[in-house]
């Protein structure tokens, strides 16, 4: 697959991976919180690049995040898709990208995060998997398929990180 | 929907129903009415378990009581204390076994969500007689019905509701189903705190429904063709003095009702306080008791529906 230039000629040059996941084009500012939901703190090892507010041909600022050796799972993509949706995720194989394609928020997902409403069923000892219906991209509001509690970006980030939600 | 898709179907939400099924269920209700006294037993053989895992007289009484008019049996847990979920048993598992006894379950159960996530664990249908704080559809499908059988058709027709609007469920379910229909007006009045919720207004406003909110009872009377009256609970307040003042100014008597157009009906879901005076029982507005009977007439129907009785 071909490189889109404007990763391929910026920021792949400056740091480039062997093998793993490029994010690109992460809501600016946001960078941390994606290495954080996707579990990496540095201290177990992970070889990964950062970059916050660099300059972006189709958002005036993004963030970068590579992460060496680390491909991600539908559902990772899915929470990135949550708190950044015009994220693009660039996977690398022997200093190429293999595959390329934007995150995107299926009409519903599942799996995290915890219901916010304390009286919902999900957060009762029971088998089934929290379910949201994507009501809005931006600003993000899911519903509860079970209580039907809305949700927005600021929940969900304060569930899966340390992070008490974005300002803006 | 037709009315053969009902069959095997669980009931958990009111948002659930589209208006060709709720039209299915207010016309087998109908049939219902005939069939009460008739002697006739379309479920006969069929059981129902009532499991209540949360305190409940009238919907499950209701309940159980349009089971053994179509003829069925049934079974019933109605003190959570000597249920299996008061040893932590978790609501997937008691549903699952329970499945194993009875053709259909009608549940109450404390949290909200509660119904859905029994209806995808059950191999049997389940109706959903109150999950927390926001899903009660059969209160709905039979406020609906009583205002059906009442004004004849609901569709133009102006519709006052009158108490608490933020946390009555009964309200916001009713509202919801009465979108559905065409042009019906509905009049909001409430105190300031109590107001009706975003949520339920841009339902209406995507229906193409008018609405009001107001804070008097004295000025929706003269043009109501109907009016839902709830209850205001004194727990809904910060302080006592607050709730002195707004409960008596939301009290409907018969001094009032002679202001109304003509014999329109007084709705309540029951229990009253104080908000519908003991004079207007005894007049032609007083509907309220009946509809507590449509609420056997709208179960039995469901329960009809969904277990395919032949009648």
């Amino acid at each position: 697959m071909k490189m889109s230039k404007e990763v391929s000629e910026s920021e792949l040059k400056v740091s480039k991976i062997k093998e793993g996941t490029v994010i690109d084009h992460i809501k600016a500012g946001t960078a941390l919180i994606v290495l954080e939901m996707l579990g990496i703190t540095g201290l177990e090892g992970t070889v990964a690049t950062l970059s916050m507010n660099v300059p972006s041909k189709r958002q005036e600022k993004k963030d970068i995040v590579k992460i060496e050796d680390r491909f991600l799972e539908r559902t990772e993509i899915n929470q990135i898709a949550l708190i950044s949706p015009n994220a693009t995720i660039n996977e690398i194989k022997d200093f190429k990208v293999v595959n390329k394609f934007d995150v995107e928020l299926p009409e519903e997902v599942s799996g995290f995060p915890k219901c916010i409403n304390p009286k919902c069923i999900t957060n009762a000892r029971e088998p089934s998997m929290q379910t949201y219906y994507v009501k809005s991209i931006e600003p993000l509001k899911i519903r509860c398929k079970y209580c039907n509690t809305d949700m927005e970006r600021n929940d969900v980030i304060k569930q899966l990180t340390k992070f008490q939600g974005l300002t803006q | 929907m037709t009315k053969k898709s009902f069959l095997g179907k669980s009931i958990v939400s009111i948002r659930d129903l589209t208006k060709e099924d709720l039209d299915i269920i207010l016309e087998e209700a109908e049939r219902m009415e005939s069939i009460i006294n008739s002697g006739k037993r379309p479920l006969e053989g069929k059981i129902m378990a009532a499991l209540f895992l949360e305190p409940s007289t009238r919907t499950r009484l209701s309940f159980e009581a349009a089971m053994h008019r179509l003829g069925g049996a049934v079974i019933t847990v109605s003190d959570p204390k000597s249920s299996s979920a008061a040893k932590g048993e978790s609501l997937s598992d008691t549903i699952r076994t329970i499945a194993n006894y009875c053709d259909i379950i009608a549940m109450r159960h404390p949290m909200e969500g509660s119904a859905r996530l029994a209806a995808e664990f059950s191999s049997i249908p389940i109706i959903n007689g109150g999950s927390g704080a926001e899903e009660h559809p059969t209160q709905a499908l039979l406020d609906l019905y009583t205002l059906k059988k009442e004004l004849k058709k609901v569709e133009g027709k102006r519709i006052a509701m009158v108490g608490d609007l933020k946390y009555g469920r009964t309200v916001h379910s009713l509202a919801y189903t009465l979108s559905k229909f065409k042009k019906v007006k509905i009049d909001f009045v409430s105190p300031p705190s109590l107001r009706i919720g975003e949520e339920i207004k841009s339902d209406l406003r995507d229906a193409g429904n008018e609405f009001t909110e107001g804070e008097s009872l004295m000025e929706i009377v003269p043009t109501a063709d109907a009016i839902y009256m709830t209850r205001i609970q004194k727990e809904r307040f910060a302080q006592e003095s607050e709730y002195a003042k707004v409960k008596d100014a939301f009290v409907l008597n018969k001094k009032l009702l002679e202001k109304a157009k003509g014999p329109i009906p007084i709705l309540h879901p029951l229990p009253r306080i104080n908000e519908i005076a003991y004079d207007v029982d005894d007049t032609v507005h007083a509907v309220y008791f009946r509809q507590m009977f449509n609420g056997v007439i709208v179960r039995m129907a469901l329960l009809n529906l969904i277990l395919g009785g032949k009648v």
